[in-house]
């Protein structure tokens, strides 16, 4: 009788329990933001400083609130985020949901690309003994040629064959998002036991039946680990992909014009969207995978 | 159908490794007659998987001849002629108990899948556990599911590869009950291997005792014991003087030798 409630009184006290250090080590690198902030803006904010007489008071004030510091203050981000996300209006050039958005539906339409055609590499690799051997060199070298590199080759080509906006950018994403999913699925599609493909043989199942009713479901816990890996790098692609034709939409554009005009405030802000959308991405691939992986009856 | 089952003539498995080639089987020679339940005892190498293995298809004989119903193992495990039991129940996790009972006859097209599911779980006493996943089961239960599984498409043979070895000693000998019953009333020829005497002798209407380097055939024991058996069977003089004769076998091809 003792032990029920002891059980059902620890579960909540860990949920409590987590809270406190995931807060702890926030404000510690906030509070090492803010302090490398006062040496980081010196060289803009020093005379300004000296000017305004000195002391901390004044070196804090200058420090945190420079308009064009090197590095911003968290709330500097803050504000900046608020105003470009919260009272612009989403469709217009300011607003960084606009430019969310656009980066967004290029990442999904390249995760969308790449994780079919890591899937359909996976297969073919699986089942054609020569294709591991000869195909396999040729995906991994794909991989170590630098994005940045190729990118703009890759939207300069399209573009001049009339294909600009999202579908370059979405190959971008594609290319560099169906290398995990192919790397996961060899490793889930050939996970199935000896003896579950041995039960196969038995039945004198088809390649096709193996596929469908092992080695497919065998893979799915593999195939949602490497989505988000890839969905993740898709999006990393997407903003490379924005780059190159100095894009007038996207993170990635909003990146580059910060650059420009040295807008660094502009540009943490477009850093700190894009890490958002990335955060949520991989969430929702998990919690898709949750739901999966219950209805396929997995052990909770 | 007239003639043994399985006929086994001469029949040698030599597996090429990196040092030196292992003769896991040597000139086997055995007859399994309809409706037998046959046993191979030894201890482990001795090639009594990989004889039942050959029976299946899933090794190939490097010498001598095999037949299954007649037939090459190869043709008869493409008419699928046989119900395989493996040493684990080999269920696929993310199906429910009816549907991994099911599968074979998915993939066979069978009609009456319904049917045919419900009337081996009864067979096999797991009424009630259709919806459960295999973790939700005990592994005497687990493998009663792939029997059920095995037997689904009404194989006239069934192949059981040491399909209790996992399990504790009370729960096996309630299984060898279960699956004496089951034979009993289905009157399938069963092909059996294990590494337990008492097993061997309980369930058997013939047992091939085999030893190891190379995997041969030691003795072939005719039992006499009554069909419908009951586990007080292995108190009597009969059945002690049937283990005994599997043992000196044992002994004879130095199996208890280092």
């Amino acid at each position: 009788m003792s032990a029920a409630p002891a059980i059902a009184a620890r579960a909540p006290a860990k949920e409590g329990g987590l809270a406190l250090p995931v807060a702890v080590v926030c404000l510690v690198i906030l509070v090492v933001w803010y302090l490398a902030a006062i040496p980081m803006n010196a060289v803009v904010t020093a005379p300004k400083i000296e000017a305004a007489g000195g002391g901390l008071l004044n070196m804090l004030s200058f420090s945190w609130n420079e308009a064009r510091p090197v590095i911003p203050a968290p709330h500097q981000i803050a504000a900046e985020l608020w105003k470009s996300i919260f009272t612009v209006k989403p469709w217009m050039p300011k607003s960084l949901v606009y430019h969310g958005w656009v980066t967004l539906s290029s990442t999904l339409l390249g995760f969308l690309l790449g994780s079919l055609l890591g899937i359909v590499l996976a297969i073919a690799i699986v089942h054609v003994n020569f294709l591991s051997k000869s195909l396999m060199p040729w995906i991994i070298a794909s991989q170590t040629i630098p994005i940045l590199a190729i990118a703009p080759m890759v939207i300069v080509v399209l573009g001049s064959l009339g294909f600009t906006g999202l579908l370059p950018k979405s190959l971008i994403s594609m290319y560099l998002c169906f290398f995990p999913v192919t790397i996961g699925m060899v490793k889930g599609l050939t996970s199935p036991e000896t003896m579950q493909l041995d039960l196969m043989r038995t039945y004198n199942a088809s390649t096709s039946q193996v596929l469908w009713k092992l080695r497919f479901p065998s893979s799915v816990p593999f195939l949602f680990t490497s989505l988000k890996v890839a969905v993740a790098i898709a999006l990393t692609g997407a903003i490379v992909g924005e780059l190159p034709t100095g894009a007038i939409a996207g993170i990635g554009a909003r990146l580059l014009q910060g650059s420009y005009y040295g807008q660094t405030v502009q540009i943490w802000a477009a850093l700190f969207m894009g890490s958002f959308i990335a955060a949520g991405l991989v969430w929702l691939v998990g919690v898709i995978e949750r739901v999966t992986l219950k209805r396929m009856g997995v052990r909770p | 159908m007239a003639g043994p089952v399985i006929s086994a003539r001469e029949l040698s498995l030599v597996f090429q490794t990196a040092d030196a080639p292992v003769y896991a089987l040597s000139k086997v020679n055995l007859a399994v007659e309809e409706g037998d339940f046959v046993s191979f005892i030894g201890p482990s190498g001795c090639g009594k998987t990989t004889l039942l293995r050959v029976i299946a298809d899933l090794e190939q004989a490097t010498s001598g001849t095999i037949t299954v119903n007649g037939m090459t193992p190869q043709e008869a495990r493409l008419q699928r002629a046989y119900g395989y039991v493996f040493q684990a129940p080999a269920l696929y996790p993310w199906r429910t108990v009816e549907r991994n009972v099911g599968l074979p006859l998915e993939i066979m097209g069978m009609d009456n899948p319904a049917e045919r599911i419900a009337r081996n779980l009864e067979l096999v006493n797991l009424k009630g556990f259709e919806k459960k996943y295999p973790w939700q089961l005990s592994g005497g239960m687990q493998q009663r599911v792939s029997i059920a599984r095995a037997l689904a498409f009404d194989p006239k043979l069934l192949l059981m590869d040491e399909p209790f070895g996992a399990l504790d000693e009370i729960v096996r000998d309630k299984l060898n009950q279960q699956l004496l019953e089951l034979w009993d009333r289905t009157k399938k020829t069963v092909v059996f291997v294990t590494h337990s005497i008492p097993e061997a002798v309980f369930l058997s209407t013939k047992i091939v005792v085999m030893s190891p380097r190379p995997g041969r055939i030691i003795d072939v024991i005719e039992t006499n014991l009554p069909r419908d058996r009951t586990l007080d069977i292995r108190e009597t003089p009969e059945f002690l003087r049937l283990a005994h004769r599997v043992r000196e076998g044992l002994k004879a091809g130095h199996s208890y030798e280092d």
